[in-house]
């Protein structure tokens, strides 16, 4: 239960307006690409156009006649300074700039600098580059085929298998399946694709060589933890390395790692003593950065004839493109991958993942996702419609019977998480009550009978969010917390600093409001501030919906631990002791005469002029936050098509959205990610996709080719929401940015093939474009 | 190096004259020579609407306009909106329905919204949508957006029947 505060004061629950718009909506906001510095030159990115190729030469000659030309760097330059290559997040490395050959289309070859950015742009033109051309592989499948090229010549492996990790009972899931009374399969692929993020990556780094100070502005969701790994791997003292994360144009797990982009104009700065800015275009964005998913996934579940289910077993193949950059903390090469009994009461489970290399991008990210658990979701709510159309049952009412049951939380899964708290039937029924279910499914029987196809899909996810617990995460050995330093002003006033960094997630409004909630200080004489490691408290950053399980714990606690004090501060103000003082939020007073009070600015005021003896001075503290369990929101999703059967064209009707994401601090806000998050679905589900010719050339390299849905598209989202508090966390919030991304694309595919099911579909892989539903229309007779 | 030509350019009641390469695209003709940084650059193919600005009113896409193609003509931008330090019924809209997340599409989404709302000044929902068709947003998924414009215009039809 949180404490109602007033709207002056305007803690959680407050649908406070965002204070971060006024710059935004005035065009004042600071991105990258408006940093400038006087001197800054700039840098551009020669490509490979080959998907697998051998580095012959590289000739700079004429690239540098060209007028402002300051430095061409290739891998030969790097590797002279040891920096040819850099780790990767998860135990691989990566070539910064290629050396000896290219294993992608548009692999970094060479950096130009120039003092002029279309002059940089003009010498990678000119940049001379001999390859011969490799073999090329692009089908995972056939990465482990005894005739397949072998892609990583730098490994001691001899074979492009990257990993083969297993969680869960292999003999005993084996035996479930082979005794159950059906067993329903599904093959789906999780297509590759990006997030695209409306700016780009890039950066600006400054070198003084005269300070010896480096200071990198760039598109970075964990500015500290780029520090420390610019630190390590480039042998800069930490203390000498400034990052700085601006602005930022959306990120959505794009902006975690770490790209060869950012090494090269560091290198530049470091050799030039300049300011250089590096800005990707789109093209870049797309066919280098930043790709997810790529998951070609098996389940199978095996279930009594009354739709009971028994056991859930798992295979997937993960295509990693070039080298293993999967910006994942976890300590599990699939990552939380292993959620995939979703809200299932399952008693046994299997999991196997393979990860191989192929001539692609290297990834995958994370899109607006804790690490693979949108490809779990997506999966478990795929099979257990395909079981449902097995059994004849309707998808609803096996999803109710197979649910964890309210009363099982905290609930160990088969695959080893510990779920904090759900209740599942409450959300699907509000879903199905706002739908107007049974309704729907009769509108849908008539329709059938006219030959008209409507289909209607849910998805009853469950997500696994806040990363996370130390005994299960880190980024090169730092541990997962999150932290918050809050300093109070003398006049009450306060300026707060985390270790993490918005990107259009609001924190510099909701995070005051969790201030607000804990202290009483109105949540307008907050400011916070992100994104700066020279002034932020050491954290690991914002992705995977981690901001508020993690940083907002950590804002919790640090409020609390000046509340600690002012609370000492009053008792001396009002001369009794401790004990007989209660708290409200803003102020502490006399227990039985609440007149006897001390408002939290009147406390704050002391803390600088009148102290208990013996008292340091001041209101302020920092809290790192290592929390002890992952947060689990959950929801029900219902999606309503209607498909047009001359075009195969799917027309979204109506998209209810039920999510509980525990307590929430600005509803507002709340509402607005998940708006954005079913967008992005709706986008993976039938629109985006970056795929591969067979000679490596990459399709959907630029936003002609890569669609996205426009407000035409994009339907009305129909939301509601119930309210289980996480048990463990300081303010029972849960987190819920990447929920709707990773619930929905399963009810949108659900809704399609449920249109078809009566024609015997059971699945289509996404995007599901209108070409493909219109084949199946052909092959199925429908016209 | 290509001859430069001179460009004047009003832009939002002042003029930027320069002399300029002519294969300069307008958005850095605004942001870089002209140094008003709120538009920006999304796409680099007219797709996404990031670089929306409007031409002698009329809204255009700067990433694939030259500089010199807009000299002597009128130029209206983000920066532009704010009139005596009071903000333009589309901008109290966008904060009011919290029509933007990360802020990136917003100045070129407003500008289509002026657009529309000076062609058609009391737009249905479906008229808004296709009124900011060529205008992506990645964060908001366009409701709060529509709805924030829906305010503008009942905004500004209050304002013109009050004059």
């Amino acid at each position: 239960m949180i404490f109602p505060t007033s709207p002056e004061i305007g803690g959680m629950g407050h649908a406070v307006k965002r204070k971060e718009d006024a710059r935004f909506i005035q065009g004042k906001g600071n991105y990258v690409d408006d940093v400038h510095l006087p001197g800054m030159v700039f840098g551009h990115v020669v490509r490979s156009p080959y998907g697998h190729a051998r580095l012959k030469s590289i000739n700079i000659e004429n690239a540098m006649k060209v007028p402002g030309a300051l430095a061409v760097i290739t891998g030969a330059d790097l590797a002279a300074a040891g920096l040819a290559w850099m780790p990767t997040l998860f135990h691989d490395k990566q070539m910064v700039l290629a050396t000896g050959k290219v294993l992608f289309q548009a692999q970094e070859v060479a950096f130009c600098v120039a003092t002029e950015q279309y002059a940089a742009a003009d010498m990678a033109e000119l940049v001379e580059v001999d390859y011969e051309e490799l073999p090329v592989l692009v089908d995972p499948h056939k990465a482990l085929d005894p005739g397949a090229p072998i892609l990583r010549e730098d490994r001691e492996e001899k074979t492009n298998h990257i990993f083969h990790w297993e969680v869960g009972d292999r003999q005993e899931t084996q035996k479930a399946i082979q005794a159950g009374a059906v067993t329903a399969k599904v093959d789906a692929v999780f297509q590759r694709c990006h997030p695209a993020p409306l700016e780009t990556c890039g950066c600006v780094a400054d070198f003084n060589p005269v300070t010896g100070k480096l200071t990198i502005w760039l598109t970075s969701q964990a500015p500290h933890a780029h520090r420390t790994l610019f630190a390590l791997v480039g042998g800069i003292p930490e203390q000498n390395i400034r990052v700085i994360s601006p602005d930022i144009g959306g990120g959505f797990g794009n902006k975690v790692p770490i790209y060869p982009g950012y090494v090269c104009a560091v290198v530049a700065s470091l050799k030039l003593g300049k300011p250089v800015k590096w800005i990707e275009s789109r093209s870049e964005n797309l066919q280098s950065t930043g790709f997810a998913r790529d998951y070609h996934m098996t389940a199978e579940i095996s279930a009594d004839r009354d739709g009971t289910v028994k056991a859930l077993r798992v295979k997937t193949l993960a295509d990693h493109g070039a080298f293993n950059a999967a910006a994942q903390p976890s300590k599990f090469p699939a990552g939380l991958f292993s959620i995939c009994t979703g809200s299932y009461d399952f008693p046994k489970a299997f999991c196997e993942v393979d990860g191989v290399y192929t001539n692609k991008a290297p990834g995958g990210i994370a899109y607006r996702c804790s690490f693979r658990v949108t490809e779990a979701a997506y999966l478990i709510e795929r099979a257990m419609d395909v079981l449902a159309y097995d059994l004849k049952m309707d998808p609803a009412e096996l999803r109710l019977k197979n649910f964890i049951p309210s009363d099982k939380f905290p609930y160990l899964c088969p695959l080893g998480w510990t779920y904090d708290s759900g209740d599942y039937p409450a959300a699907m029924n509000l879903a199905l009550k706002m739908a107007g279910y049974e309704d729907l499914r009769k509108e849908q029987a008539e329709k059938r009978k006219k030959g008209e196809l409507m289909g209607i899909g849910i998805s009853s996810f469950t997500e696994i969010v806040g990363a996370g617990p130390a005994h299960t995460f880190d980024i090169v050995g730092i541990k997962m917390f999150d932290s918050c330093e809050i300093r109070i002003h003398p006049t009450g006033k306060a300026i707060a600093r985390l270790g993490t960094k918005s990107q259009g997630q609001g924190h510099e409004t909701t995070f005051p409001q969790i201030i607000a909630q804990e202290l009483g200080i109105p949540q307008q004489d907050i400011i916070l501030e992100e994104g700066d490691t020279d002034t932020a408290p050491y954290g690991l950053g914002t992705y995977a919906s981690r901001s508020t399980p993690v940083a907002g714990g950590a804002t919790a606690m640090a409020s609390r631990k000046i509340r600690d004090k002012a609370r000492k501060i009053a008792a001396h103000l009002l001369e009794v002791s401790e004990e007989d003082l209660e708290w409200e939020p803003g102020k502490f007073f006399v227990k039985g005469a609440p007149s006897k009070a001390k408002t939290i600015q009147e406390i704050a005021f002391a803390a600088y002029t009148n102290l208990p003896d013996g008292m340091e001075a001041g209101l302020e503290a920092v809290h790192y936050y290592d929390p002890p369990n992952l947060t689990f929101p959950f929801g029900t999703y219902i999606c309503v098509v209607d498909i047009d059967k001359g075009t195969g064209e799917v027309k979204v009707r109506r998209f209810i959205a039920v999510d509980d994401c525990g307590n929430i601090i600005n509803p507002m806000i709340v509402e607005g990610q998940i708006h954005g998050g079913l967008t992005e679905g709706l986008a993976i589900a039938f629109m985006q996709l970056i795929s591969y010719d067979e000679s490596g050339n990459v399709q959907g390299g630029n936003f002609m080719d890569y669609l996205l849905p426009t407000a035409v598209e994009t339907p009305n989202w129909e939301t509601g929401k119930t309210c289980t508090p996480s048990p463990h966390h300081p303010i029972g919030a849960k987190g819920v940015g990447e929920s709707p991304n990773v619930g929905s694309p399963a009810a949108f595919v659900n809704a399609v093939v449920d249109a078809l099911s009566h024609l015997g579909v059971r699945h289509i892989d996404m995007p599901i474009t209108p070409w493909k539903v219109w084949q199946i229309l052909q092959e199925k007779g429908i016209t | 190096m290509a001859k430069t030509h001179h460009v004047h350019i009003q832009l939002n009641g002042g003029t930027k004259e320069a002399d300029v390469d002519p294969r300069l695209l307008l958005i850095h003709f605004i942001r870089d020579v002209a140094g008003q940084t709120g538009t920006h650059l999304g796409c680099d193919t007219t797709s996404c609407g990031a670089c929306t600005v409007l031409l002698d009113g009329r809204p255009i896409k700067s990433c694939t306009f030259f500089a010199v193609q807009a000299d002597g003509r009128k130029i209206q931008t983000v920066e532009g909106l704010t009139h005596d330090g009071k903000l333009h019924p589309i901008q109290e809209g966008f904060h009011q329905e919290h029509g933007l997340q990360c802020g990136f599409c917003t100045p070129g989404m407003m500008m289509s919204a002026l657009a529309l709302l000076e062609k058609n000044p009391n737009p249905t929902e479906e008229e808004i949508r296709w009124g900011i068709s060529g205008n992506l947003c990645r964060c908001t998924g366009y409701q709060n957006i529509v709805k924030a414009i829906r305010y503008a215009a009942t905004k500004m039809q209050q304002k013109g029947a009050a004059a």
